[in-house]
């Protein structure tokens, strides 16, 4: 189980970084969209995994008697993920005003900032 | 005196600062120069009404608590020898501002210049009155900056822009090895106060780290002393205005390194690399600053060589580690103070008349200005070291010093011998400047030629600096006497020496010196008359070796040279590398502690495996790898694929015992997937046809991205194994599984954690979500998309030309027709999806789902109906307001947090019972349920907003170019 859960976590990290490493947004976005799942995963292992033990507590019991999951990291996780998609949301958005207002979607060709003729500064006083 | 006045003796010369700050430029000259006047003079008599307070060793203390954790405290101390020195620094003060009056020309800003002046007096009082040494640092680094804006007063000159420069750059680096130094003397002594250092020196003495912490004090002081090899930032610093020089290169700011050199001199000296290391400074400085004075054309860089030099003899006797020394050091600093400052004044009245300072253009000014000459020439006198000024008694007891062994080495032998050269020069300089200037003939090309005497009260200050070297040469023991030895017993204590201040002390060494050393230094003048008449700038073979120029070597190659070069070898101006940098970085910033904590990489057997996770995790891994395969020309395949991915992360989680994060990551995960289908309508496709795999070098970079991300793929793997393999601690969870129910009223403990418990991160969380949505709409509000991406989608395309090809069809009826049943479905899920909405927010306490998920579930809501009929229809019909949902989610957020003020809680306390309602029965009511209400609105609304602000582009685009029937999208 525990070898194949952190399988999948670094599979999912390795596509993330591999898409990421593109010079093109929309593969970068796709990798960030990757990320956030794989971030969140790797969060998990740090409560463990239990099955079918939620962390409620049952009906008419004031407090967990039983073993259950560590509600910490799934809180966490839980914030994770909102922020995570905002995060994508703004990620997308301006990637797109990027390529409407600069005319690619490379990201090495964006150079309103830094053109590639900038003059040195100058070199003594 | 109470202490507490203190405090405002500091927080005048700030206050009267800012006052003067805030008037406008065009203020007359007479209302900045009253104020900073009066303040000066108020500081003067507050600090002589202190002196019955620190007589016979006495010590004001006012403390308040600053950062007692850290054992900081703001402590200002007054005794004896900070009381001479406050005096120093506010007399002398008021006489500058009194000087600058008369001496600043109308058209310049005059408020700037008494602002920054009062500024630094009161930076220079924080220093000298500082009872904590990081305290002190701090008001050290204030004098450097102050300092550098009072020397560029006229920054129109690039003269002034680059000694300021070099000054702020010299004394800055200075004060921060100085705050190291301090930091070291706070860890070997344990306090940073001042009282406590002073009473540790024999710890601080045999302290290991002892020389570090020597060394480290010393720069910051041999620096800001302009002592040798740091001396040459001072002759720059002389493009300031002349009172600046007059008040910060004579008489205060400079003195500041000789200063704290006293002040430690209890805990620091007497030791051999005590001696060797201001000794050598000190003498060396003593000697050039000395000669090279006397080589100078500039009247003020004569003077400012000859400061260094007087620095110089300072330091040296503070060296040598005796007591009487160390009186001797303290006296000179007075003196030297005196005439100096009124020197530099008396250059400033010529400069000022003349229109030159020039000495090589000076000449026979007597006739002009005798009442100025008569003062310069006393002053200069006592420069020199004539009898019955004040210059000759610390003289003379420098040279008493000299005689004597201390140290036993060729550098305390050859002291008396290098004392007299340095007298001699002395002498021979302050000929010069007598000679040259006021004797000869008449000047020939004066830029001003009817020089006249100054205003009377622009006199005032020289005279009365003038006079008090007089009367301390004449009677020391009754006019400076008390004061210097209140002054002394608060630095040596018990060890304090027995001297005698008297005119004469008889026929002895010191005086034989001090004869061999007037007429040597006469004869020295006299012989290089003709050559100084003529010469160059400058000594003659140090000429060449300007520090300056050093300096800006220095400067350029460490800030410019080497800079560049690790720009171009090592860093990027593009993304991607820069990125790959920190994939790179990430993965050996994981990988090293592992690697050297003995990290044992074996296989770990596989147990326990259940078939369907397998399954599941398989198609996982699949679809991200898939995803990544398949990005570069199938971005729809691969957007398809990484909502796979995402399923399986939501079921991951539901079998894992979490089923509120598999409801919020499905409901995400469906947002996502909207916002990217969205998003790629207006992004750019790439073909199949631009291929770049033939190269080589895109070969070898996709290889090297590939190595890179199954490298950290490979290290999280390993991580995520051994977190799972150890031990669960002893967590906070338990905590929380405990009082979930009986304190945060809710049965669901993830839900609990996020409304109750860690309320605040939620309510952070939540404005992080507004934020974006309002930047996603701001960005996009009044945006059309680029004409170029303006044309249907070829899906759009086909079925038009399908319609048009059937003569019984309208074009655009397949558009509408598209997906018409599922559709309907749509429209009418609208009800059921709020309701359901609602189901989640209302049992989210106790059991899975939540503010979060509701908020989301209800955005689909609208989604839908976006999907279902077009923006145009969905708008017509619905008026959602995202922006008042947003406003009323972190309003009813932040309202319920700030609630339990009223009842005497901290920020977001709950509070929780159940309430019986009719047919419902019993329902839980918590203040966190009220909490969880603003969450979900602000999640709706912000969610609804992203997708609308992204969703009108299409009908933007439609608006300008197409008909009005296609504008369904």
């Amino acid at each position: 189980m525990e070898v194949l859960f952190s399988l999948l976590v670094g599979v999912f990290f390795a596509a993330a970084v591999y898409l990421m490493l593109s010079k093109f947004l929309v593969r970068i976005l796709l990798g960030v969209a990757i990320l956030g799942n794989a971030v969140n995963l790797l969060l998990f292992t740090s409560g463990r995994i239990l099955r079918e033990v939620p962390p409620v507590i049952p009906a008419g019991l004031d407090r967990q008697v039983a073993v259950t999951a560590n509600p910490l990291p799934q809180a966490l996780i839980l914030t994770a993920i909102v922020i995570s998609f905002s995060f994508f949301a703004f990620l997308l958005v301006l990637s797109y005003r990027a390529f409407q207002d600069l005319g690619t979607d490379n990201a090495n060709d964006m150079r309103v900032a830094e053109p590639v003729a900038d003059s040195a500064p100058p070199t003594g006083y | 005196m109470p202490e507490y006045l203190l405090l405002l003796l500091l927080v005048l010369p700030f206050a009267g600062s800012l006052a003067i700050a805030s008037l406008l430029r065009t203020a007359a000259r007479t209302l900045p120069s009253w104020l900073a006047g009066g303040v000066a003079l108020l500081a003067t008599i507050l600090t002589a009404s202190y002196y019955p307070s620190v007589t016979n060793g006495k010590v004001v203390r006012y403390e308040i608590a600053w950062l007692p954790e850290l054992g900081l405290n703001f402590t200002l101390r007054l005794d004896g020898f900070a009381w001479l020195f406050t005096m120093l620094v506010t007399a002398i003060g008021f006489l500058v501002v009194l000087y600058a009056r008369y001496y600043m020309s109308a058209e310049d800003p005059i408020p700037r210049f008494f602002s920054f002046l009062l500024a630094f007096m009161g930076a220079m009082l924080g220093v000298v009155l500082s009872g904590n040494i990081i305290l002190l640092s701090i008001f050290w680094e204030l004098t450097s900056i102050f300092s550098f804006l009072l020397i560029g007063y006229w920054y129109h000159n690039a003269n002034a822009r680059d000694g300021a420069r070099m000054a702020l750059t010299i004394t800055g680096i200075g004060g921060f090895c100085l705050l190291v130094g301090f930091l070291l003397i706070g860890h070997i002594v344990g306090s940073y106060d001042l009282d406590r250092v002073l009473a540790s020196g024999d710890i601080i003495r045999e302290h290991p780290l002892y020389l570090p912490a020597l060394v480290l004090i010393l720069i910051g002081a041999l620096t800001k002393s302009a002592q040798f090899p740091f001396h040459f930032w001072l002759p720059n610093a002389m493009a300031a205005p002349t009172p600046v020089s007059a008040y910060l290169h004579s008489a205060t700011m400079v003195k500041a390194g000789v200063f704290l050199l006293v002040r430690l001199w209890p805990a620091l000296s007497g030791t051999f690399e005590w001696f060797w290391l201001v000794g050598f400074a000190g003498i060396s400085t003593l000697l050039l600053g000395a000669y090279f004075a006397i080589f100078q054309r500039d009247l003020k860089g004569l003077l400012a060589y000859s400061t260094i030099s007087h620095l110089g003899l300072i330091t040296t006797l503070l060296s040598l580690g005796s007591p009487l020394a160390a009186v001797a050091a303290i006296f000179h600093m007075v003196n030297h103070a005196t005439f100096k400052a009124s020197l530099f004044m008396a250059a400033g009245i010529i400069d000022h008349e003349t229109g030159t300072r020039d000495m090589q253009k000076l000449s026979g000014l007597f006739r002009y200005l005798p009442y100025t000459a008569s003062l310069a020439m006393v002053a200069c006198a006592a420069m020199a070291g004539v009898p019955l000024l004040n210059g000759f008694l610390s003289k003379e007891m420098f040279f008493a010093e000299a005689v004597e062994t201390h140290a036993d080495s060729i550098l305390d032998q050859a002291l008396p011998y290098i004392a007299t050269l340095a007298g001699a020069f002395s002498v021979a300089y302050s000929i010069r400047f007598i000679h040259t200037v006021f004797f000869g003939p008449p000047p020939t090309d004066l830029p001003k030629p009817h020089p006249h005497e100054p205003p009377r009260w622009m006199r005032f200050p020289v005279e009365s600096l003038v006079f008090a070297c007089l009367i301390v040469g004449i009677v020391p023991g009754l006019s400076i006497g008390p004061f210097l030895h209140t002054a002394v017993l608060s630095v040596l204590g018990p060890e304090t020496p027995y001297y005698s201040l008297a005119v004469w002390h008889g026929f002895n060494l010191p005086l034989v010196m001090s004869i061999v050393a007037m007429l040597g230094g006469a004869a020295l003048y006299f012989a290089l008359h003709n050559y100084l008449a003529r010469c160059e700038d400058g000594p003659p073979i140090f000429r060449h070796l300007r520090g300056q120029r050093i300096f800006e070597r220095i400067l350029v190659t460490v800030s410019w040279k080497w800079a560049r070069w690790l720009e171009t070898n090592i860093g990027t101006r593009r993304l991607q590398p820069q990125l790959r940098i920190v994939a790179v970085v990430a993965f050996l910033a994981a990988f090293l502690p592992l690697h050297l904590s003995g990290f044992d990489a074996k296989l770990p057997p596989v147990r326990g495996v259940d078939p369907a996770f397998v399954m599941l995790w398989i198609i996982g891994m699949l679809s991200a790898l898939a995803a990544a395969f398949l990005a570069k020309y199938h971005r729809f395949a691969a957007l398809l694929l990484i909502g796979g991915s995402g399923i399986v992360t939501c079921v991951t989680f539901a079998w894992l015992s979490a089923p509120d994060l598999a409801i919020t990551q499905l409901l995400v995960e469906i947002v996502t997937t909207v916002l990217l289908l969205l998003g790629l309508r207006w992004l750019p496709k790439r073909l199949d046809k631009i291929d770049e795999s033939a190269t080589f070098s895109a070969r070898l970079r996709r290889l090297r991205d590939f190595a890179i991300a199954v490298a950290c793929g490979v290290g999280m793997s390993i991580l995520a194994y051994t977190v799972m393999t150890l031990p669960v601690p002893d967590t906070i969870a338990n905590f929380f599984l405990e009082r979930a129910y009986s304190e945060g009223g809710g049965r669901n403990v993830v839900n609990v954690i996020l409304v109750d418990f860690r309320g605040f991160d939620t309510m952070g969380e939540i404005a992080v979500l507004g934020i974006v949505a309002l930047t996603v709409f701001a960005l996009l509000r009044r945006f059309r998309p680029a004409t170029e991406s303006i044309g249907l989608p070829e899906q759009q395309r086909i079925q038009n030309a399908y319609d048009d090809a059937q003569p019984e069809r309208n074009k655009g009826d397949t558009v509408r027709d598209y997906l018409f049943v599922p559709s309907v479905v749509m429209q009418w899920l609208f009800p059921v999806v709020i309701t359901f909405a609602i189901y989640l927010f209302m049992r989210g306490h106790d059991l899975p789902g939540g503010g979060f998920a509701a908020g989301i579930t209800m955005a689909i809501a609208f989604l839908l109906q976006y999907l279902a009929g077009g923006t145009r229809w969905a708008e017509d019909r619905l008026r959602i307001l995202p922006l008042r949902w947003i406003a009323f989610g972190l309003l009813i957020a932040a309202a319920t947090g700030a609630g339990s003020w009223f009842f005497g809680y901290p920020f977001l306390t709950s509070h929780s019972q159940y309430l019986t309602l009719p047919l419902i029965g019993k329902v839980p009511t918590a203040s966190a349920l009220l909490f969880d209400l603003g969450v979900f609105s602000l999640v709706v609304g912000a969610t609804v907003l992203i997708l609308i602000a992204i969703a009108h582009q299409s009908i933007r685009t439609y608006r300008v170019k197409a008909a009005p029937k296609t504008e369904d999208a």
